[in-house]
């Protein structure tokens, strides 16, 4: 993305230090190999591997590449002559689209390290419960005395130092509510796997007949198994969402005297000359100090045409530079740029989303204090029954516990969770708040911005027809050399026509005003009907010697699956609402377009946060569907909220998911793989609460063997997970 | 009852070796690209040398 068009600009003689960015992630020595991180979005079978490393290793200067599939990225160990340039260039030869990724950015290997560390956990858990359920067998089908004690010794050998080990995850989360004075989920189960080790020692110490060994074993790997798929759930989110940060590579140009050198966005300072190319964004907010051209301001204003600029004009980070390059004096840098002084405000949102009860928190809240009452009386009856027996008494309590251990629980939430996400992920969807599914689910109304969301965000020609081809080839000829996003709209339609660009020469784009040449001897101006001497009006004009001016007319295109998803969700009955920055006249005409009936139009950003918050107050639990930064408070303060891939990052933070796929339409079928998930996870608690009334009056009178206790929970994790396989 | 004794240390330390195993694969990274070693077993080209040697040629 943006990366791209800085690399366009360091090509120049004086950028010598184009890789700078990436050799400071690499965090090697610079004058030795370095490791540069690429995105291939297109790779997608083992011939592509092998095309991408093959060719790469042709080169001289490559010393070793290897493609991830999974991730579908790639490393290249590169000597240091090699610029990224080169190999992203060499990839494009081969047939595959490759983006150079910000090492700094990626590498956030917290997340991974969690990951490894519990499937390390979970490894060690499965091989000691298969060994300690080899032991348990035999002693179910009959071992007794010596051969029964040792069998418990060997199995509290194994059991013992892989709850220490393995179960620690349960132990650190439960204190960590304790300390705070609340239950979570985790604290009857590190309850249930501590006593159910300590009980069983006991016994095993006093040749007792039943030790639970296997069930405190099994409790701590089917848990672990839904932690690690939550852990890589989130994990694989995060790592795709990090990929679109880390594409924004974070360079600028700086000018010392008549060079230009690439720098790292952290160096800049308050007062630094930047030079901003035709086609690239504005790094920092600052003042024109030099050129004249037209910036793109829709992701802040929502508005569709670009503004024109000159010397002395106040510009923001973000903002796209079009026709002219612009020298800027920067005056506010990093943290103090309004990019990122939003992102506060991301910061305030999440801290309310966190906030939300998911299903999980409220089935716990219910559940830890019933289950820890339930052992208590177990044990209390059992006491008074006995007469004072406390070993036995604690034997039933325990059983009770370990019975009603939230296992299928456990699995409940992540597994579908898991299957959901992986589902949406393949529509191309990218689930990045652990609620959000759940959120989702709940939605009563949806709202969408307009610029950017509903619309591409870039105008195509809409009279492409009405003009004659001459003249629409001498335009293509014009546009062809422009950034400006009419001249692209104009191109793309002769194009598509299939009208070559005529024989213009010396051609000249005027910043602010448009492009100007000659054809067959005679001056050709394509721009500003004031600039040309035509009447004044939204058009852009083209009058070729003294004939008559011809008027080109530009529309915003709809997204693909705008007006699908529109009639889809009011089918659904949920109210759809439009709220844009733009003028008036534009969002009523779209609305009709589109069949939204309410919209409001020239909206602030501060307005759209208020409607947000009074739809809040109200009580409606809203999808929020926007891209531009005078959408992120709005997005965060939304029930829920989905942005496109191509908002920018700031956005993109704010949104509980990101929508990668072009097609709009993968949003009704997010919100169905919600609604879905959302009864499958019902449906589970479901299972878990009939197997517990099944189970626990069992355990309750004293009949819950260590044998029943681990069919029942195998059986109910197992069913909960094949029920996890039912959403789609 | 005897067999026991040799039986269940032998079990036990294949047991042992299997997990030691699963650390080498864990500390080998060899869960990071599931996908793709899916698919690098279905190439046409094999490899026919380690990729130490591939650059020394």
């Amino acid at each position: 993305m943006s990366l791209a068009d800085y690399s366009g600009a360091a090509a120049c003689p004086g950028c010598l230090t184009a890789t700078e960015a990436v050799e400071r992630a690499s965090k090697a020595a610079s004058e030795e190999a370095r490791d540069v991180q690429l995105s291939l979005p297109t790779i997608h079978c083992a011939g592509c591997i092998s095309t991408v490393e093959r060719g790469l290793m042709a080169r001289d200067g490559i010393v070793d590449v290897r493609v991830n599939l999974t991730r579908k990225r790639a490393v290249v160990h590169a000597e240091p002559s090699v610029t990224d340039e080169e190999i992203v260039a060499a990839i494009s030869a081969l047939g595959y689209e490759a983006m150079p990724l910000d090492g700094a950015t990626l590498s956030a290997g917290e997340s991974d390290r969690l990951a490894r560390d519990l499937a390390m956990r979970l490894g060690v858990s499965g091989f000691a419960m298969m060994n300690v359920m080899l032991l348990s067998v035999a002693v179910w089908s009959g071992a007794a005395d010596a051969t029964r004690d040792l069998f418990h010794w060997i199995s509290a050998a194994i059991a013992l130092p892989t709850v220490v080990f393995s179960a620690q995850p349960f132990f650190k989360s439960a204190w960590s509510a304790l300390r705070v004075a609340r239950l979570n989920m985790d604290v009857p189960i590190s309850l249930a796997i501590l006593l159910a080790s300590a009980m069983s020692l006991y016994e095993t110490v006093n040749s007792g007949a039943h030790a639970y060994f296997d069930a405190a074993l099994s409790l701590t790997f089917f848990l672990l198994a839904g932690r690690y798929l939550d852990q890589r759930m989130r994990s694989t989110a995060r790592s795709a969402a990090t990929e679109l940060a880390a594409m924004e590579a974070p360079t600028a140009l700086r000018l010392i005297g008549a060079e230009a050198e690439t720098v790292p966005l952290a160096e800049v300072v308050v007062g630094d000359l930047l030079l901003v190319q035709p086609g690239a964004r504005v790094p920092a907010d600052g003042t024109i100090a030099v050129g004249a051209s037209e910036l793109d301001r829709s992701f802040l204003t929502g508005e569709t045409d670009p503004v024109a600029v000159t010397v002395g004009s106040e510009v923001k980070a973000g903002e796209i530079n079009l026709t002219g390059p612009l020298t800027i004096r920067t005056t506010a840098v990093g943290a103090d740029t309004l990019l990122h002084s939003l992102a506060e405000l991301v910061t305030m949102a999440e801290a309310a989303k966190s906030r939300y009860n998911s299903l999980a928190d409220r089935a716990a809240q219910i559940y830890a204090p019933a289950v820890h009452l339930l052992a208590l009386a177990a044990f209390l009856v059992w006491l008074w029954l006995t007469g004072g027996d406390v070993r036995h008494a604690l034997n039933i309590a325990v059983a009770v516990l370990i019975i009603t251990c939230p296992c299928a629980l456990g699995l409940a939430v992540p597994a579908v969770s898991t299957v959901a996400s992986g589902r949406l992920f393949k529509h191309g969807l990218l689930v990045k708040h652990p609620t959000a599914l759940e959120r989702l689910a709940e939605v009563d109304e949806v709202i969408f911005d307009k610029t950017g969301t509903l619309t591409v965000g870039a105008p195509v020609l809409a009279n492409a027809e009405g003009i004659a081809a001459g003249d629409l080839a001498v335009a293509a000829a014009l546009a062809r050399g422009s950034a400006h996003p009419r001249s692209r709209a104009i191109a793309a339609a002769a194009s598509r026509l299939g009208i070559a660009p005529a024989d213009v020469s010396g051609l000249k784009e005027v910043p602010g005003y448009g492009i100007e040449g000659s054809y067959m001897g005679k001056p050709v101006r394509l721009g500003r009907p004031s600039w040309i001497g035509a009447e004044t009006g939204e058009a852009t004009v083209m009058r070729i010697g003294d004939a008559e001016p011809v008027a080109f007319h530009f529309i915003d295109d709809l997204r693909p699956g705008a007006i699908e998803l529109i009639s889809a969700l009011k089918a659904q009955g949920l109210p759809v609402t439009l709220l844009s920055g733009d003028a008036p006249g534009i969002v009523e005409a779209f609305a009709e377009r589109v069949g939204i009936d309410t919209w409001q139009a020239g909206v602030l950003p501060d307005e759209k946060a208020d409607v947000l918050r009074a739809k809040a107050a109200e009580g409606k639990r809203v999808l929020m569907v926007g891209d531009g930064l005078n959408d992120t408070a709005a997005l965060a303060l939304a029930h829920v909220s989905i942005a496109p891939g191509s908002a920018l990052e700031a956005t993109r933070v704010a949104a509980d998911f990101v929508l990668l796929a072009p097609n709009l339409m993968r949003i009704a079928d997010a919100l169905r793989v919600g609604r879905s998930a959302r009864k499958r996870i019902l449906e589970n608690f479901g299972v878990a609460a009939v197997y517990n009334m099944i189970a626990i009056p069992i355990a309750f009178i004293g009949l819950a063997t260590p044998l029943a206790a681990a069919i029942a929970m195998s059986t109910s994790s197992i069913i909960v997970s094949l029920n996890a396989l039912r959403t789609r | 009852m005897e067999v026991l004794a040799i039986l269940i240390p032998v079990s036990i330390s294949l047991g042992i070796v299997g997990l030691l195993a699963f650390f080498w694969t864990m500390k080998n990274r060899q869960y990071e690209d599931p996908q793709g070693d899916a698919e690098r077993i279905l190439r046409t080209d094999y490899d026919d040398e380690p990729a130490e040697d591939r650059k020394r040629r």
